[in-house]
């Protein structure tokens, strides 16, 4: 099958069919980056242009060296140093973006749909690398990659997304993804940080994270955004930590063998505590390889479909 | 002719100098009289809206109190009232003067004045209540900068008992929605918004009601949006409390869904909801709770729309598209007609004492007429406003306002 879409603005729109195209595309690429000579020439005279309003590290860096391995041209463009400061919109930074040829953009952007909005507004491939609460589809796709590696059969298998679900873009992604792929999704958390009608999207809610892990096969702790604190969310990080912190202890109640998974970057001590975070069942790290071939596969999908 | 508690059936309209002098059948029209032969179309009192957003002063840029004017023409509204959220805000003699002064100028259509609670609408110390009465205010409100303090509102209501004028509230807890940028529920958590919930206007109508209760002041509830505010002003109606309610018709017409997509053009406050809540909204309108069906009319310029949604200003242009879009709680059976054509015209008139609303002999000759059946696209390039925003653009939608008259003058007129 060939992948029909021009944008990637979240996993919404996309089949589980296409889900599984992705993370096989994926593969191919993850071969690229075991080489000596980590290139591929899949994007030679594409420009890809990074556009992030949101200080990122690991997403950023993660899409740079996917495009750089597919041998794309790659413009890192901030807003902290450009015009975005001086009153431009979003649409019309991007319009002069796309003057200058860019092929695909990957906006991250602090509010919800930017994504969908900059895709209405330009020719040129959108790629969402987060907005706001709503959708992180590649984060998605890594978390289902990672899993896929580990645990081979996505159906029936028992995830507890453990966190501020309300505010989590990466979770939203995670519950559609695995969602459509078969998975039995379960979120754990204080009603606080859980978003209205969250049962609707095919997922049970737990108010104790001790119920909320018992027999899960994977555990996708969120990270806790500290600067909520004192927003009503939670009294204190004290107390998240002690009723909704993953220990060793805790881990015992799921599945032996059960997977931890963070998207990062780890709050220690906080919503995992530290020898969780660096134990065998630990994947994070898996993750952060996984996501850069992840993106090397949908830049090189997205760029077929230009 | 539908003359809401006076008229309903086939009739002719004598105007002179301005005012209403005769009406029955077959009416004799004198020598050099102009004649509109208004045969197959129906007569009605000019509408009144309640609840506009003029942009004058300050943000001439969306609106003017001449093109605004000119949209309320062409939707058949021949007096409007004018929030006072300008800049500066309407909180004082001089700039209530100057609104009616533009109006004057502009001639389109009467333009009733709103002025502020407070200061600024700073939510503190009350405005020169007094002056603004004086000036021609008809209502005091601090729209869309609710009053949170619930003393300084209690004041307000007792204040306003001595001027005799409603006091308007937008029913928003702002520490509630603080943040929010559309409803608060499935369709929010789906897009990644922070939401509203219904509880945040839920609550400020009880405190509103409350107040009313205690100080026996005229209160009046702008754009009510949830199945709660119309239960609990049913609730204050049954016991005598004197309030008043409107609906706007986006809260009758459409739902949360219209928020996918991050539409911009479904952004406003109260946010759109459920369809539980418009079917509350229809029953209000059905058994009297609301007593008035109002526009917002929210101008903003394209640019502003065309933002990431949280950005993006809240608010649509009404006045051109509210009679068609009224028009189809008719077709649904909510109202009859008459009702309809009296949640424009004598309810809003009653609310605010204006003496409008109707076209008995005496009053001034404001009249729309409007031929039921014609169909037509909306089309917001073709809008008078000087706004675009609208959710309604290529709706095609029935009945058309044909002729609207002001103080006996046609000020518009479909060619």
């Amino acid at each position: 099958m060939s992948f029909k879409h021009k944008h990637l603005l979240g996993i919404a729109p996309l089949s589980a069919e296409e889900i599984m195209l992705i993370l096989e595309t994926a593969d191919s690429f993850k071969e690229v980056s075991g080489r000596e000579i980590k290139k591929v020439p899949a994007l030679r005279g594409k420009t890809v242009v990074n556009l992030f309003f949101e200080p990122s590290t690991r997403t950023r860096t993660s899409f740079e060296l996917a495009a750089k391995r597919l041998s794309a041209d790659v413009i890192n463009f901030s807003p902290s140093n450009s015009s975005v400061v001086k009153g431009e919109t979003l649409l019309d930074t991007a319009r002069n973006i796309e003057a200058m040829q860019a092929d695909i953009i990957v906006l991250r952007h602090p509010a919800a749909g930017a994504a969908e909005t900059l895709a209405r507004g330009v020719k040129s491939s959108v790629i969402n690398a987060g907005d706001g609460w709503h959708e992180h589809p590649t984060q998605a796709l890594l978390d289902l990659y990672t899993l896929r590696e580990k645990k081979r059969n996505f159906n029936g298998l028992r995830v507890a997304i453990v966190g501020d679900v309300a505010h989590s873009r990466v979770a939203r992604s995670n519950i559609l993804a695995l969602t459509k792929v078969g998975a039995d999704v379960r979120v754990v958390g204080p009603r606080t940080m859980m978003p209205c009608g969250i049962e609707r999207l095919g997922v049970r809610l737990y108010d104790k994270l001790d119920e909320g892990l018992r027999g899960v096969d994977v555990i996708m702790m969120l990270r806790l955004q500290l600067e909520r604190q004192g927003r009503a969310l939670f009294p204190t990080i004290r107390e998240y930590s002690r009723l909704y912190g993953l220990t060793s202890e805790r881990l015992k109640l799921a599945e032996a063998g059960a997977l931890v998974m963070h998207p990062g970057p780890i709050n220690r001590g906080v919503e995992i505590a530290p020898d969780v975070a660096d134990s065998f069942s630990s994947v994070i790290l898996d993750q952060v390889t996984n996501g850069v071939a992840i993106r090397m596969g949908i830049l090189y999908l997205l760029s077929g479909t230009n | 002719m539908v003359d809401p508690g006076r008229v309903n059936g086939p009739a002719d309209v004598l105007i002179e100098n301005g005012k209403i002098v005769a009406v029955g059948p077959k009416l004799k029209a004198p020598a050099n009289a102009t004649v509109i032969d208004a045969t197959g179309r129906v007569v009605m009192p000019g509408f009144i809206d309640l609840h506009v957003h003029f942009r004058e002063p300050g943000f001439e840029y969306k609106e003017t109190i001449q093109s605004g004017t000119a949209a309320a023409a062409a939707g058949g509204f021949t007096s409007v009232c004018c929030m006072p959220n300008t800049s500066p805000v309407n909180d004082n003699q001089s700039i209530t003067e100057f609104i009616l002064e533009k109006a004057r100028t502009a001639g389109n259509a009467n333009v009733f004045p709103i002025g502020a609670i407070t200061k600024g609408s700073e939510g503190k110390e009350l405005a020169e209540i007094g002056d603004l009465r004086r000036a021609g205010c008809v209502a005091i409100s601090d729209d869309g900068l609710p009053v949170m303090n619930s003393l300084v509102m209690r004041r307000a209501m007792e204040y306003a008992i001595a001027f005799d004028v409603p006091v308007v509230d937008h029913c928003e807890d702002l520490h509630l929605s603080e943040g929010g940028c559309m409803n608060e529920g499935f369709v929010s958590t789906q897009l990644g918004l922070p939401g509203m919930p219904a509880a945040a206007e839920d609550v400020m109508v009880a405190r509103n009601l409350a107040l009313a209760e205690l100080t026996g002041a005229r209160l009046h509830l702008a754009h009510l949006s949830t199945a709660g505010s119309v239960r609990m002003v049913r609730d204050a109606k049954a016991r005598g409390i004197k309030v008043t309610a409107e609906a706007c018709p986006h809260h009758f017409m459409l739902t949360e869904e219209a928020c996918c997509g991050y539409n911009t053009h479904a952004k406003m406050n109260p946010p759109l909801r459920t369809g539980t809540d418009v079917q509350a909204i229809k029953d209000g309108l059905r058994d009297g709770t609301i007593d008035v069906i109002a526009t917002d009319h929210a101008p903003h310029a394209t640019q502003e729309k065309q933002q990431e949604f949280a950005a993006a200003p809240n608010g649509i242009v009404g006045l051109e598209t509210a009679w068609p879009l009224t028009l189809t709680l008719v077709e649904e059976g909510v109202l009859s007609l008459e009702e309809a054509v009296a949640k424009l015209t004598t309810e809003p008139a009653k609310a605010f004492s204006l003496k409008k609303g109707t076209l008995a002999p005496g009053a001034d000759a404001d009249v729309a007429i409007t031929d039921l059946q014609e169909g037509w696209e909306v089309d917001p390039a073709r809008f008078r406003s000087k706004s675009r925003n609208t959710p309604f653009a290529g709706w095609k939608v029935k009945g058309r306002i044909t002729t609207t008259i002001v103080g006996g003058r046609v000020v518009y007129e479909t060619t």
